[in-house]
């Protein structure tokens, strides 16, 4: 008996750590299982009966489809967009000394500190006021490439930050020029990170609703379908939609971890 | 000019260095103005419209410039309640999940060893999970017949005998949607932490709650205070969680802009309480980040 208390003294964060992580895992599993579900009415909230319906037709109500894919194609744009921009402020940030450093971190730092609602509402005053620019897709994407280019920053620096400058002054005194270094040694070991920061680019873009509300017009993104339907009942293919890109992301994320654990290896 | 800490800039020519001291400036020019144009300067279209007044006699005329502080005198005085509620339930839902997310980052930074990846990428999983479809998950965890609200009935533990459609259930779903952004910090700040000095404590001899409250709370507090702020920030302003597992009297102020802004289309009072909104949460913030005393945050 006091072994097992002992024990569960010595265990005691661990056995909290597993409890902890269960319930974050709670609502995605309840998604996740709910993809399955056939609900008897609109509400699909409680399991009722098993059914691979949801995934199968995918596209029944397809607005769905169309929401979605409009969701992909901002994702798309603005990752690349905020990758670009975000990236080169990282290896200025990092890589150089220059007056008004601190005022750009502060620039960088705010966007993340202020809540969506201050950043959608101004965004369309600015957009209302300016009446020559109709709200739609173009407004979605300034306010997506606008809120995700700080994320790509601090991501990229973070890992820049991380690099060891050896490598690139080994590379000059092998007399590379300053191109060569950062074409062969620079940026390929950045690349992971900036690989990193695309990805939370795209999944912060497509998972955008505050921002996007107020900026949208008549444009239907993913997370606008399920806020217009949420107050119906939600029907289980947006489960499917969501379970497919948690699966597809969270592999992408364990992918990226097995190849960079490997070349810490060699 | 240093192209590399702690590197050989000296061989440079100075020809060299007057164009590399431009090149920062380059790479910073694009995504500076993106944000000069579409962060900064809509700050002042908001107050600018939160001044406006009415064109004409219905909401249809649109609004003109104009200097109506009044505005502000009537949001307040019209919503206060709901700047209060989101306060209450910003604040609840960060000491919550400071309660819920602290042991598990300490776990992960000091004893996790070879599972500490792992982990670390169980708490950001949650954030390729969609916001909107998670929360609305949670309507199944605290429905009426569920586990958690029966158990708790039975103990008649809930005043308003469900969980459902109730203040305790926004400030559960907000505690769980910011989880993420209270651990990460609080995990970054407990890792820096040097074992030694939790070796060295121990060696004198001082119990391990000792060793928690005078060594390893007090190293870990930048990370407080980060984790705290950003939950909380975001938590004053969300509407999400207000509107899909509150009832209609537990409406924050988020929602009240964005069915001013969205819905009833009154620009003007909808700029007021979002620039109010952002007016309260850095003064709470600066009077926050003094009493803590942290000035590396970012």
């Amino acid at each position: 008996m006091s072994t097992l208390i002992w024990w569960l003294g010595k265990k005691a964060t661990a056995i909290y750590a597993v409890l902890a992580l269960s319930y974050m895992m709670l609502p995605i599993v309840i998604v996740i299982a709910l993809s399955f579900n056939k609900p008897p009415g609109r509400q699909n909230t409680q399991f009722s009966e098993f059914s691979f319906d949801a995934w199968t037709n995918i596209c029944r109500d397809p607005t769905i489809c169309g929401a979605v894919g409009e969701s992909i194609r901002i994702a798309l744009i603005a990752t690349l967009a905020a990758t670009i921009l975000g990236t080169m402020i990282a290896f200025a940030l990092v890589r150089h000394h220059f007056r008004g450093r601190t005022s750009t971190n502060l620039l960088i730092f705010l966007p993340m500190a202020t809540p969506e609602v201050v950043l959608g509402t101004s965004l369309l005053a600015l957009f209302l006021n300016m009446a020559f620019i109709p709200l739609g897709f173009w407004t979605i994407l300034i306010a997506h490439i606008m809120f995700t280019t700080s994320f790509v920053v601090v991501a990229v620096k973070a890992r820049l930050a991380g690099l060891d400058p050896r490598l690139e002054q080994a590379a000059m005194d092998l007399y590379a020029d300053e191109r060569t270094t950062f074409r062969y040694i620079t940026f390929p070991l950045a690349l992971p990170g900036i690989a990193g920061a695309a990805l939370l680019a795209f999944s912060l873009s497509f998972d955008d609703f505050i921002i996007t509300n107020f900026n949208s017009g008549t444009t239907v993104t993913f997370p606008m379908y399920v806020w217009g339907a949420a107050q119906r009942g939600i029907p289980p293919q947006v489960n499917v939609i969501a379970t497919i890109f948690f699966v597809g992301s969270l592999l992408l994320v364990l992918i990226a971890q097995l190849i960079g654990s490997k070349r810490v290896k060699k | 000019m240093q192209l590399f800490p702690g590197g050989s800039s000296k061989v440079f020519t100075r020809n060299n260095e007057s164009r590399r001291s431009l090149t920062p400036y380059l790479l910073l020019l694009p995504g500076m103005a993106w944000l000069a144009i579409f962060f900064i300067i809509p700050f002042f279209s908001l107050f600018l419209t939160s001044l406006m007044a009415p064109a004409g006699e219905s909401v249809l005329d649109g609004y003109k410039t104009a200097f109506q502080i009044s505005n502000y005198f009537n949001a307040f005085s019209e919503y206060w309640p709901e700047f209060a509620k989101s306060l209450l339930y910003a604040a609840s839902a960060t000491l919550l999940a400071l309660l819920i997310g602290y042991p598990l980052a300490y776990h992960i930074a000091l004893r996790a060893g070879r599972w500490r990846n792992l982990m670390l990428v169980l708490i950001i999983a949650p954030f390729f999970a969609s916001y909107l479809v998670r929360t609305y998950a949670w309507k199944t965890i605290l429905a009426d017949d569920s586990l958690i609200t029966t158990a708790l009935n039975a103990m008649h533990l809930l005043p308003q005998d469900r969980l459902l459609n109730t203040p305790i259930a926004v400030i559960a779903g907000i505690s769980y949607n910011f989880l993420p952004f209270m651990i990460l910090p609080l995990y970054a700040s407990l890792e820096r932490v040097d074992p030694r000095f939790l070796e060295a404590s121990k060696d004198l001899y001082a119990n391990p709650v000792r060793t928690f409250t005078k060594v390893t709370l007090p190293l870990s507090m930048p990370g407080v205070v980060s984790g705290t702020l950003l939950t909380f920030i975001p938590a004053m302003g969300d509407f999400i969680n207000a509107s899909l597992l509150g009832s209609t009297k537990d409406k924050m102020i988020g929602n009240v802009i964005n069915s001013q802004f969205v819905i009833v289309r009154d620009y003007p009072q909808a700029s007021a309480l979002s620039f109010l909104l952002m007016s309260i949460i850095l003064v709470i913030v600066f009077f926050y980040i003094r009493r803590a005393g942290t000035e590396d945050l970012v």
